[in-house]
C-alpha cells in the first residue's frame, strides 16, 4: 500500500505538512500534486498551511527571545533542598 | 600517572547548572512549572546517585543524562494518559470513507485577507489558544519540531518514536490548528 500512487486526503495533507518542514520525498510530492489535481477539498490546504507556517515562525522567534532563567528565590529554595538532602 | 577524574560538588550545582538545566527542560516540555519541578527532581536524584558517579563525564553532562531520563518518563506518563490525549480527528478513521475529510472539517476558503492580518496581535493570541488546546502529547512533539530547534531525528531518538509516528502527530496537530484558526479567526 505504501507505494500506491493514489492516496487519501489524510495522507495527502500529511505529505503537505511534511513539505512545510522540507522533509517530503520526491515520490511523496508527486503523489500530493496528483491528489491536489483531483481533489477539490484538499486544494486550499497547502496555501493555508503556508500561512500557518508563517505564523508559527513568528511564534518561534518570540519564544526564543523569552527570558529563560530561574529566579533567585527559586534557586534559593532549590539550594535549601539540596542542603537538607546532603 | 593518574588520570584526573571529574568531581561532583553539589553545593555549587544550583549556581553552575540550574539555568542550563532549566532551559534544556523548557525547550523540551515548554511548561515552566513542570520544568522547574523536573530540574528540582533531577538535583535530588543526582544527590542520591552520587555514589555511582564514576568521574568519566563532567558534572553537567552527568546531570543532563539524569534530566533526560526524567523528561522521557514525563513524556511516557503523558502518553499513557489516553483519555486526555485524544486529538480531534479531521478525517474518517474507518469505513468506506476512511482517509477522507470529515464533512465538518473540509477546509473552507478563508474570508479575511490572510497576509494583511498575519502581524496582528489578536491573531497571535488566537494561535496561542489553539496551540494550548492541542492534547499535551501532540503539543510536545509539535512544538519541539516547529517552535524549537529540534530536527526530526533528535526528537525520534529522545522520545523513542518512529519518524512516521512523528509525522502523524504533527499532521494531526496541524490539521487541528488549521481548523481552530478557521473557526476562531479567519471565518469567524
Amino acid at each position: 500500500m505504501k507505494n500506491n500512487f493514489f492516496i487519501k486526503c489524510d495522507d495527502a495533507t500529511l505529505i503537505c505538512d511534511k513539505k512545510q518542514y522540507k522533509e517530503a520525498s520526491f515520490w511523496e510530492r508527486l503523489k500530493l500534486s496528483y491528489h491536489l489535481l483531483v481533489c477539490k477539498n484538499c486544494r486550499v490546504y497547502p496555501e493555508q498551511n503556508e500561512v500557518l507556517t508563517k505564523l508559527l515562525k513568528i511564534k518561534a522567534v518570540e519564544l526564543s527571545q523569552k527570558e529563560k532563567h530561574l529566579s533567585s528565590s527559586e534557586k534559593k529554595q532549590m539550594k535549601e533542598k539540596i542542603k537538607n538532602n546532603l | 600517572m593518574t588520570i584526573s577524574k571529574h568531581k561532583l560538588n553539589p553545593n555549587k550545582w544550583i549556581d553552575l547548572h540550574s539555568d542550563y538545566l532549566y532551559q534544556y527542560t523548557l525547550s523540551r516540555i515548554s511548561d515552566s512549572e513542570k520544568s522547574k519541578d523536573l530540574v528540582q527532581d533531577t538535583f535530588l536524584s543526582a544527590l542520591k546517585a552520587m555514589d555511582n558517579f564514576q568521574g568519566k563525564a563532567n558534572e553537567r553532562t552527568w546531570l543532563i543524562s539524569i534530566l533526560k531520563r526524567k523528561i522521557v518518563d514525563y513524556y511516557r506518563k503523558i502518553n499513557s494518559k489516553k483519555g486526555r490525549a485524544e486529538v480531534k480527528m479531521s478525517f474518517y478513521e474507518s469505513g468506506e470513507n476512511k482517509g477522507k475529510w470529515l464533512e465538518e472539517c473540509v477546509p473552507q476558503t478563508w474570508e479575511s485577507d490572510t497576509l494583511d492580518t498575519i502581524e496582528s496581535e489578536e491573531l497571535r493570541l488566537v494561535i496561542d489558544l489553539c496551540i494550548d488546546y492541542l492534547p499535551e502529547k501532540y503539543a510536545m512533539v509539535f512544538k519541539m519540531r516547529t517552535l524549537q530547534d529540534f530536527d526530526t531525528e533528535e526528537i525520534c531518538k529522545e522520545l523513542e518514536i518512529s519518524s512516521s509516528n512523528l509525522w502523524v502527530i504533527i499532521h494531526r496537530a496541524r490539521t487541528q490548528l488549521r481548523k481552530c484558526l478557521e473557526d476562531n479567526w479567519f471565518n469567524k
